[in-house]
């Protein structure tokens, strides 16, 4: 906002000043990296110089914070403002209308004009201009309809029900119809998304309810596989005896790292379990004898639907001749995807119920202070335990799951990069809110895929450009802009566990993070 | 004979706390009363904190005994228990100079994470109360009542439903306070109730205090600064000085004990006769 009795004059002096100051940094930053290009030729490796990509650089750093500086940060009237009454139930005022109107305009014309040059890119942007506009206008015009209808509610029932009748609706719709929908790569990538989402569940105890720091928790994944694999392929156990058994054998480690790790506190927890979490897969890595090292275990067995195979032949009935079915490889994919969405559900229904608790309300207590709680004559020992032991249950009934789906593990599927993954989801989600937890999980999970089908980016970074190869560098945006916006998470606020009037959620400031 | 060493409620004995080389409580003997409010008075430094600290389990004493009686059965010595025995087992409940409530979670939560062990053997190890067997419902309603209650003697059901954080100070003492009670204690450690109350909150304090006395029948032992609230509630009164116990006694004898005043207040001697004026209120 501009402060009050500043000329125009002035102001754009003074926006002027901070744009070429930012543009001079840009400059200094981007010279070298995107100035430079080394190539190699016959006499060696010689410089390319590249002005035209700097400047352009430069250029969208200079001319973006002198239209910000103008038009939001300085203005009287930011325009943003107008997109942020959108998401709020503050009545619009003519300049929201005209600015509003005007973006929506203007983004027409960009789709009517990019369509006559042919540059889909441009209609693509446009159009997403024009859709984020639009749905925000029919969000404000439902909740101005019908304004105490309980939205999270709505939204949680809806997601569980379309996460309940996706695969068999657009099953039966294919062979009704066959409309060539790409079924096995959507139920391939749910499936995907809902073991992450199941996993973030998973360390949401630990990291969210407990405020225990755990960046080895892909350990406890790993172990939950190995388990299962081993199990499965040396004795011939089945899917319904290795998944428990998986589960209790990650939630005994989990027990086993808790001990070491119990009179540490935040940083130093998180150094131990990271070197805990590397431990596993270097121990999985050499063991060759009883893990087979690199080369990992393969011929895991496929879960069966209570005995009957899925498989075109079998020994005895197949699922498809029980049920006089024609044979299917779908069918086996859909009856896994029930499989990963009822262990995600159990893990969320686990959750909720032990939030209610005593031994829930120990986690959260805590994460708010760990010396109150033993003044009051908990045993944070025993309550830490069951943390580090329930979290990695789940994590281990996830890698059960995770090995019998892909029918071979090797230490490669338990990097670092996993345990990021999932903390990242669960920071990013809110630590200790389920449904934001499960929101991240779809968006980073299903944004990192939505990465491969991105044609329409060529267009702006030429031909060979490959947008999954970015993947991390806008991982990193996306953790950077969430932390800025909203540091504790999409949905931060925390929900009451007992209350004797109305329940309200508690605002994230009062929250603690968990630094115990 | 004074009424404390009849029926002591914990009985401290050659208390001393070294950290390093230095001496934090040096052989510190005394007993609380069953039902007596007992303050612990020392100018800054003394070793008051370091004492409830040794006799809630956060530190452990480098010699010395601490006897926690029940009424009827065992002695606990406490300087053999984990800081949480000392809670669920000798039932010895404490506040905290900064206070320490779980600021995210709202009123009415607090004062159930302080009857988790209660709850804890009703929901079965957990696993039965998810399963929904057991009695964990009943035992959950009880709580609540008790919660209740003690919200109504501290004046904040209204608020149950509100985050700890969000009280202000003197709610936030008082509810430290309930919260430490819901545990059912038989000793109550305060460690400043009073530091940053205006005078009407420290009266209503002192009530609240009596009334646990009077109808919870249990020993309060607290820490205070303020000598108007010491004075006048106290039924006993121990000074401590350097770590060294220097007083015992009646808040008249404390009052009248001149070198207790020199060295508690630590003054010049030519500023002594308006010290003692202060002290005297």
């Amino acid at each position: 906002m501009a402060e009050p009795g500043i000329s125009f004059s002035q102001r754009v002096k003074t926006a002027l000043w901070d744009s070429f100051l930012a543009g001079l940094i840009a400059f200094a930053l981007f010279s070298l990296v995107l100035g430079l290009r080394t190539e190699d030729n016959v006499t060696g490796l010689t410089l390319q110089p590249r002005p035209m990509l700097l400047a352009t650089a430069v250029g969208i750093v200079f001319f973006g914070r002198l239209l910000l500086n103008l038009f939001v940060w300085q203005a009287e009237h930011p325009l943003t403002a107008s997109f942020a009454k959108l998401f709020t139930r503050e009545p619009f005022d003519r300049r929201d209308v005209t600015v509003l109107g005007g973006t929506a305009a203007f983004a027409v014309l960009g789709i009517i004009v990019a369509m006559l040059l042919g540059a889909p890119a441009y209609a693509l942007i446009a159009t997403a201009v024009l859709v984020f506009v639009g749905l925000g206008l029919l969000r404000r015009a439902i909740v101005y309809a019908f304004p105490d209808l309980p939205y999270a509610r709505i939204f949680v029932v809806a997601g569980i029900l379309f996460a309940l009748f996706f695969p068999l609706t657009t099953y039966a719709l294919e062979s009704a119809f066959h409309l060539g929908m790409p079924l096995r790569y959507w139920f391939d990538l749910s499936i995907l998304v809902l073991t992450y989402v199941m996993l973030g569940w998973g360390l949401n105890i630990v990291v969210g309810l407990a405020g225990l720091l755990d960046l080895g928790y892909v350990a406890f994944y790993a172990v939950g596989a190995y388990t299962f694999a081993l199990l499965a392929t040396h004795f011939g156990l089945g899917f319904w005896i290795c998944l428990p058994i998986a589960g209790l054998a990650a939630a005994a480690w989990g027990i086993i790292l808790g001990f070491p790790v119990l009179r540490l506190r935040g940083d130093y927890l998180a150094i131990v379990t990271l070197a805990f979490g590397e431990i596993i897969r270097i121990v999985l890595l050499n063991w060759t004898e009883v893990t087979n090292g690199p080369n990992g275990i393969s011929g895991i067995p496929k879960p069966t639907f209570f005995g009957l195979p899925f498989a075109p032949f079998a020994d005895g009935t197949t699922f498809a001749q029980f049920f006089g079915l024609k044979y299917d490889a779908l069918h086996g994919i859909i009856f896994l995807y029930y499989v990963i969405l009822a262990l995600a559900l159990l893990t969320n229904l686990v959750t909720l119920r032990m939030r209610r608790l005593p031994i829930g309300r120990a986690w959260e207590a805590m994460r708010e202070d760990e010396i109150a709680c033993r003044s009051l004559g908990i045993n944070t020992t025993i309550t830490k335990l069951t943390a580090f032991a329930t979290g990695a249950m789940f994590g281990g009934l996830a890698g059960g799951f995770f090995a019998t789906r892909q029918g071979f593990i090797s230490p490669e599927s338990f990097t670092f990069i996993e345990s990021a993954i999932i903390l990242a989801i669960v920071v990013l989600g809110g630590m200790g809110s389920q449904l934001g937890v499960a929101i991240a999980a779809v968006v980073l999970v299903g944004g990192f895929e939505a990465l491969r089908h991105t044609d329409g980016l060529q267009t702006f970074f030429g031909e060979g450009f490959d947008p999954a190869l970015y993947r991390m560098l806008l991982f990193g945006i996306a953790m950077v802009g969430i932390m800025v916006w909203r540091p504790r998470g999409l949905i931060s606020s925390r929900a009451p566990t007992i209350a004797l009037g109305d329940a309200r959620p508690i605002s994230a400031d009062l929250v603690n993070e968990g630094r115990a | 004979m004074i009424s404390w060493h009849e029926d002591p409620v914990l009985k401290v004995e050659h208390l001393t706390m070294r950290f390093g080389g230095l001496v934090a409580i040096d052989d510190v003997s005394f007993d609380v009363g069953r039902h007596d409010i007992t303050a612990l008075i020392g100018p800054n430094g003394a070793g008051k904190t370091t004492v409830f600290n040794c006799i809630t389990g956060f530190y452990k004493p480098t010699e010395g005994t601490m006897e926690l009686r029940q009424p009827e059965g065992p002695a606990f010595r406490l300087e053999r228990l984990d800081d949480h025995q000392i809670n669920a087992s000798a039932r010895v409940a404490r506040t905290f100079q900064n206070i320490r409530l779980f600021a995210g979670m709202t009123v009415l939560e607090n004062l159930m994470v302080a009857q988790h062990n209660g709850l804890s053997r009703a929901s079965a190890l957990t696993v039965g109360a998810i399963l929904g067997l057991g009695n964990f419902a009943r035992a959950e309603k009880a709580a609540v009542e008790l919660a209740r209650h003690w919200l109504e003697r501290v004046g904040l059901v209204s608020r149950a439903d509100e985050p700890a954080g969000d009280l202000p100070y003197g709610d936030q003492r008082r509810l430290e306070i309930a919260r430490a009670m819901c545990t059912r204690p038989l000793l109550l450690c305060l460690d400043e109730p009073a530091a940053g109350l205006n005078a009407r909150e420290s009266d209503g304090l002192n009530e609240l205090l009596y009334s646990i006395r009077e109808q919870e029948k249990i020993a309060i032992f607290l820490i205070e600064h303020d000598m108007s609230v010491v004075m006048a509630i106290s039924d006993h009164i121990i000074v401590l000085d350097y770590g060294k116990k220097i007083a015992d006694g009646t808040p008249k004898a404390i009052r009248d004990d001149a070198s207790v005043i020199a060295a508690y207040l630590g003054v010049p001697d030519e500023e002594l006769p308006d010290a003692v004026s202060e002290v005297r209120l």
